[in-house]
């Protein structure tokens, strides 16, 4: 692998080389047979500085929540390390993990699923502090009313459960718990999808506004591009497993390289109507396709209006294109060209 | 005539814990051949309202407290059974959001697409048979004779949605009501299906109600856009109008709140607080309550539509008294 040009600050606090997370599937009752393997994450080499943004977008199956979960250590890895703050996780044993996650938090896509529904606010906050004891039983009150009041939740809420709470207060609910333990990288999949837009103003705001003041790495995982532009300091578009392009959030938006990326930018819906009147919109054939079987060499040449066929053999490297842009396509400079 | 005018629609819930207003004195029309956008946040009733049209509100707790809807010249709510079944499903179609949940999961597509040409048409088995291989080829799916004999398990989710617009279609209705048809597709997926539903309209000639919480897709695809609140239209106008210069606040608020409208970095434009509780009488504007410009006179007087133009209408008396611009 290369490596990314595009990675800020000399000392990464998270950095992924060449992660590998593949799923057996078998078939059979009694006998099972190995039938094949789900590539759904397949070299994946990204780095997140501190206090850095990074956006992970894709459309749904490309992996990026099994990445999520690679990074924390959730789902086995199969290959390649995951590197927190100078820590291999994918070598370290369950305890090690375990402490390790203390400056690794996750917040969930569903806030109605992610909470147990049987613990109040105070119960759901107060779990990670006794589990993990970083304070004394007798300042929890005081630790947990202060949680509630960095998300914006008042904190004579502190004895309800959550089926008294709108969507977007479980979601504040969801990031207190993320927050409980001063984490330094949180992971966040999809986590303002399920919220209608002016709640989902609230949380990017909070979201942001949290990762200036604690000095946060976020990685945060989204389809929508428009949401994923506005949160972060750099983009990575995955498919198929793979990062296709890498670069700083707003070009990556503005001058996508990559034609997959081109394509998902052009199918972004934008609230006005002569913007969308106007413009060519690039509408790609067929479905994403499965990550069981993936096409041979550029796994998105089946659906790419520039594919060669060179693109059908070989498999092209995430490679610097120019500054601050990684892209992996074969044919990079002669669509720039175009 | 318009193809469709609804009047004064009032849908309530008898629950347990109260009465929800969930559609609360909604009018509106639709001439032949328009797409009208009905854009709203989760509870604004935007969904009832259609489901309503529909004849799709369970019975009980929810019930149709007032209102007309007349299709070329038969009032949907009031019609008998007869009426409603040869309109229903022939003349006026509906796609939903979650095309795995809206399909027979034990049916082949075969049986489900012809369906409706059975109960409608009277044809035979071959002929609709025939007719549902061309509306599958017309929605984009390829080898269609091997395809039709499948379950909606062996299709993706785009595909799903593909088989729904083809089987709403079938019988040519002269209005389809799409409820949220792109929201559980991805991007890509959901640019392909607004480019069919856009081709469809166009050769059939229909009209379309297109539901949806996202302004942008909205913004491409309707001539004409109403905005739902707590179960009330707060303003409704052409598409250009609305995206350019929308007068109500909630309007403007929702606009300020989208991410790719904003320069990129800065803090986002929130809207404070949450809808309101629709089991309780709501007096006033719906809106007051979270509207930065609300005075006591919101949360005293129910606003009504008023036009500011003949294509133009919105419901805050702030702006109507000419104390908002």
């Amino acid at each position: 692998m290369t490596s990314p040009t595009s990675s800020p600050s000399p000392a990464p606090i998270l950095e992924l080389r060449d992660v590998k997370t593949h799923f057996p599937i078998s078939s059979g009752f009694l006998f099972k047979r190995h039938v094949g393997t789900v590539k759904a994450v397949d070299g994946v080499t990204l780095s997140v500085a501190r206090g850095e943004v990074l956006g992970l977008v894709g459309e749904s199956g490309c992996g990026k929540s099994t990445l999520a979960r690679t990074i924390l250590q959730l789902v086995p890895t199969t290959g390649g390390t995951v590197i927190l703050s100078g820590q291999n996780l994918t070598t370290s044993n369950t305890s090690d993990i375990l402490a390790a996650r203390r400056d690794l938090q996750m917040v969930f896509q569903d806030p109605y699923a992610s909470l147990n529904p049987r613990m109040t606010v105070f119960d759901t906050l107060a779990e990670p502090l006794l589990v993990h004891g970083v304070c004394r039983p007798a300042d929890i009150n005081a630790r947990v009313a202060a949680l509630m009041r960095t998300v914006g939740l008042a904190p004579r809420f502190m004895q309800k459960y959550p089926h008294e709470f709108s969507g977007g207060q479980r979601q504040r609910i969801a990031i207190a718990r993320a927050l409980a333990l001063e984490p330094k990288v949180i992971i966040a999949d999809e986590p303002v999808s399920a919220l209608d837009v002016s709640i989902q103003a609230q949380i990017l705001n909070l979201l942001a506004q949290l990762v200036r003041k604690m000095n946060l790495s976020l990685v945060f995982i989204a389809h929508d591009l428009s949401v994923v532009k506005h949160i972060s300091d750099r983009i990575a578009v995955m498919y198929l497993g793979k990062i296709v392009e890498l670069g700083r959030a707003a070009d990556v938006i503005e001058r996508p390289r990559h034609p997959y990326t081109r394509a998902l930018v052009s199918a972004i819906p934008t609230p006005d109507p002569d913007v969308e009147r106007t413009r060519q919109r690039i509408v790609l054939p067929g479905d994403p396709p499965s990550p069981i079987n993936p096409p041979s060499g550029c796994a998105f040449h089946p659906r790419c209006p520039y594919a060669h066929e060179i693109c059908k053999s070989s498999v092209p490297p995430l490679a610097p294109f120019e500054a601050g842009r990684d892209v992996a396509c074969l044919r990079t400079e002669e669509i720039s060209a175009l | 005539m318009p193809l469709l005018s609804v009047t004064d629609l009032r849908t309530y819930f008898h629950t347990r814990s109260g009465v929800y207003r969930a559609v609360d004195g909604v009018s509106f029309s639709l001439e032949r051949g328009e797409t009208l956008g009905i854009v709203g946040e989760s509870g604004s009733g935007k969904s009832v309202t259609c489901y309503s049209i529909m004849g799709l509100i369970p019975t009980p707790p929810g019930r149709i407290e007032s209102g007309t809807a007349i299709f070329d010249g038969v009032d949907l709510l009031h019609c008998t059974p007869t009426q409603s079944r040869a309109i229903r499903g022939k003349r006026v179609a509906m796609i939903f959001q979650d095309p795995m949940t809206s399909l027979n999961p034990y049916m082949r597509i075969s049986d489900q697409l012809i369906e409706p040409l059975l109960i409608h048409e009277n044809l035979s088995k071959s002929a609709a048979r025939q007719r549902a291989l061309a509306a599958l080829e017309s929605v984009g799916i390829n080898d269609p004779d091997k395809r039709i004999n499948l379950y909606p398990h062996e299709f993706s989710g785009g595909m799903r949605q593909r088989v729904m617009i083809a089987m709403a279609l079938i019988t040519k209705p002269e209005l389809l009501i799409a409820d949220e048809p792109t929201t559980a597709l991805d991007v890509t997926v959901q640019a392909q299906i607004l480019e069919l539903i856009k081709k469809m309209q166009r050769e059939l000639g229909m009209a379309v109600i297109f539901i949806t919480h996202d302004l942008g897709v909205v913004s491409g695809l309707c001539d004409r856009v109403q905005v739902m609140y707590a179960g009330r239209i707060v303003e409704s106008a052409d598409t250009r109008t609305l995206f350019h210069s929308p007068r109500h606040p909630y309007t403007r608020a929702l606009q300020r709140s989208i991410p790719s409208l904003q320069p990129k970095g800065t803090e986002l434009y929130t809207i404070s607080g949450m809808p309101p509780d629709l089991s309780k009488p709501l007096p006033g504007c719906g809106f007051s309550a979270r509207c930065e410009h609300a005075t006591a006179t919101c949360t005293a007087t129910t606003p009504a539509l008023a036009n500011l133009s003949p294509t133009h209408a919105q419901a805050c008396l702030r702006v109507q008294a000419g104390e908002l611009l």
